[in-house]
């Protein structure tokens, strides 16, 4: 299917859906002939350029793609160093990456004749692009969400409303991200005749990372066609923040076999790697099995899951999609770790420096960007996903800088 | 023979009752599941993210990691079971990453060391049998799969392929719970199944009540209860071994009729 060379970073996972150890299909078996369906349906939407043609359509004319390239001209002379462009994917409908593959997948979903939607949220920022597609398409859509998450990202929730979503509050375990994840499992072995399940980040079951990370790969396609006309060549090192990865890995895909092309993933580091307060699963967690797939996991040492911490909501998940995994141990990827305190810096600094308000998951990758940028040269380019806008998190902001609404 | 094997050569389908570990006086609670009669135990491994439960056997694997149940714990409740009742098969059913943190044949040889017959994980397919199924067979532990409504007939001999113990049939295609299958769709599952393996086929999911498991047992060599009983545990905690063993029997008894 690939026509990729032998030794390519970019021919995984194989056909059992593992990525080296990682990924396959840990699902219970009333789920397992679904995932097999999916899989086949999706290899057949892959084959049929009237699925593409109806993908690319709506991401140029619903979605506003391509997203622009941006150089980031006065950030780069605040930092001294290497030049910054963005991937302005914060620019997108619904304001994040999202889109790309909620796009992609209800399209599937119609095409597997499924009448019913639903998915887990974070951030809140996966609930309104699935949200957005369903109403878009006229299909019933449940979003689960932690209650904690609920109180936390209230903006989100009622945009979730206003598109027509049921958004369902969890209240199991710490009520956040992965008790979502849980909740939008049971709710689908419960309904497999007619549910769709939209997986909103590149992990869970195969086919999912696999076919999350070729949806979000738009990003990086556009991107790299984009910087070698503009710049006339590739960038030295892109950036990107990670909760399940799958804005890291539509940007990286397309660039792993350039091998001169370096690469940084941005986990979460919360309040500190030495605690327990974060959520870098790479970094900080050990390989294990959770939702479907095998992967890095933030974990006990009896394999119970301990909650991560970001001031984040987007990248509070314990695990990590298992292509990360691999592109880690393979040592393609380099992977970094950026505070609360460091991101609510970058957010500020790209705020100041160039008027655009980011969400709080890319504000940790501008931090490892001016981190970065410092020790590179001024002829070397630095590519980061701008991968959503802040306005669902001036709230959250405003409570860290102590300024009252 | 084996443990499990006897159990299911008795003149009455097997009564098959699952418990939390760690969810209150564990070994009290065994204890009078199996004076009840018991024909088989199915401990659960408690897990902070069970995804294939209802609210009531999550709400035991919260009560049970909320007292500090470790995994230690879990083995040494089945070790001291099996000194008690060496001849009442015991299984462990719970979630991959529980049991392959520490390494495949870790967990496999800790189980043997311990007396356990057969693990049922839920979360790994025969897709992934490699993650588990080799190391278990290799200390003579029975994996202990699940075939529900959606597995097919082009995918059943996958399933069997590797399982031994029993086959649990899920009946309802969702989680543990209140939910039940028409007696009618289950009969047909049940016969379809057993014209494919030599195994004993349990049926669980959604029984609640003797009635209940009488008529499942009317088709199937084996009934599993499990939400009812844990909720039990949670509802009365330190007197929950008189009311477990009230309705083992019960149970016991309605399937000693069902084939009558
Ligand atoms: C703007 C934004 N960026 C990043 C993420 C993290 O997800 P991923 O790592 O899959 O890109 C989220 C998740 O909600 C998000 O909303």
């Amino acid at each position: 299917m690939n026509d990729t060379p032998p030794n390519s970073f970019r021919n995984q996972p194989d056909d059992r859906g593992h990525f080296g150890e990682f990924g396959g299909r840990y699902v219970a078996e009333t789920l397992m002939p679904l995932i097999l369906d999916l899989e086949r349906e999706y290899r057949a939407a892959q084959a049929d350029p009237a699925f593409a043609a109806q993908f690319d359509d709506l991401l140029e004319h619903y979605v506003g793609r391509p997203s622009p390239l941006y150089f980031a001209e006065r950030l780069t002379e605040a930092l001294g160093g290497a030049q910054v462009w963005f991937k302005r994917d914060e620019l997108n409908h619904t304001g994040a990456h999202k889109i790309n593959n909620c796009i992609g997948q209800i399209l599937l979903a119609m095409r597997m004749g499924k009448t019913r939607i639903i998915a887990e949220t974070g951030a809140g920022q996966h609930g309104v692009a699935t949200a957005t597609v369903c109403a878009r398409f006229g299909l019933p859509c449940v979003i689960y969400m932690g209650a904690e998450d609920v109180a936390r990202q209230s903006p989100n929730v009622f945009r979730m409303k206003l598109l027509g979503a049921e958004v369902v509050p969890v209240t199991s375990g710490g009520a956040t991200l992965k008790d979502a994840m849980n909740e939008g499992l049971r709710d689908w072995v419960a309904n497999v005749h007619d549910t769709f399940y939209i997986i909103g980040t590149a992990a869970g079951p195969h086919p999912y990372p696999e076919m999350v990370r070729n949806f979000q790969s738009v990003i990086g396609t556009e991107a790299r066609a984009q910087m070698l006309s503009r710049a006339g060549r590739l960038p030295d090192l892109l950036v990107a923040c990670i909760g399940g990865g799958s804005n890291a890995l539509g940007l990286f895909h397309p660039f792993l076999d350039d091998a001169d092309v370096k690469m940084l993933g941005v986990e979460a580091a919360g309040h500190g790697l030495d605690g327990d307060e974060h959520a870098a699963s790479l970094l900080g967690g050990a390989p294990g099995v959770l939702h479907g797939n095998k992967t890095y996991l933030l974990q006990d040492e009896d394999g119970q899951i301990t909650e991560g911490h970001s001031i984040s909501a987007g990248l509070d998940y314990p695990g990590i999609g298992p292509e990360h995994a691999w592109l880690k141990e393979s040592g393609r990827v380099e992977y970094t770790a950026v505070t609360d305190k460091e991101a609510l810096e970058g957010f500020q600094l790209l705020c100041r420096t160039e008027g655009i308000i980011p969400a709080l998951e890319p504000s940790h990758a501008i931090a490892a960007v001016a981190d970065r940028a410092k020790t590179m040269g001024k002829e070397e380019i630095i590519l980061m996903n701008l991968c959503g806008r802040g306005d669902k998190d001036i709230f959250t902001v405003a409570e860290k800088l102590g300024v009252e609404m | 023979m084996t443990r499990l094997s006897n159990a299911f050569a008795k003149p009455h389908p097997a009564f098959v009752a699952f418990i939390t570990a760690g969810d209150g006086d564990t070994a009290a609670n065994l204890d009078a599941l199996v004076t009840g009669g018991a024909d088989v135990i199915e401990l659960g491994m408690p897990f902070t993210d069970p995804m294939a439960d209802g609210p009531a056997i999550q709400s035991a694997n919260l009560r049970s990691l909320g007292a500090g149940t470790t995994t230690a714990d879990v083995l040494q409740i089945a070790t001291d079971f099996r000194a008690r009742h060496p001849d009442v098969p015991l299984i462990l059913m719970g979630y991959a990453n529980p049991m392959v943190r520490r390494g495949p044949e870790w967990f496999a040889a800790a189980a043997a060391d311990a007396g356990v017959d057969g693990v049922i994980c839920v979360d790994i397919p025969p897709e992934e049998d490699d993650a588990l199924g080799p190391a278990l067979r290799a200390k003579g532990i029975a994996p202990i799969r699940l075939a529900t409504p959606t597995t097919d007939a082009a995918r059943l001999p996958q399933v069997l392929e590797g399982s031994a113990g029993f086959l649990y049939y899920v009946s309802v295609a969702g989680i543990t719970g209140k939910q039940q299958a028409a007696t009618a769709a289950i009969e047909e599952a049940v016969g379809k199944l057993k014209a494919a393996t030599d195994l004993p086929v349990a049926v669980g999911f959604g029984v609640r009540t003797p009635e209940q498991a009488a008529a499942i047992a009317a088709h199937a060599d084996g009934v599993v209860v499990g939400s009812a009983l844990v909720d039990l545990c949670g509802e009365f905690g330190e007197e929950a071994p008189a009311k477990l063993e009230e309705l083992t029997s019960a149970m016991v008894a309605a399937i000693k009729t069902a084939r009558a």
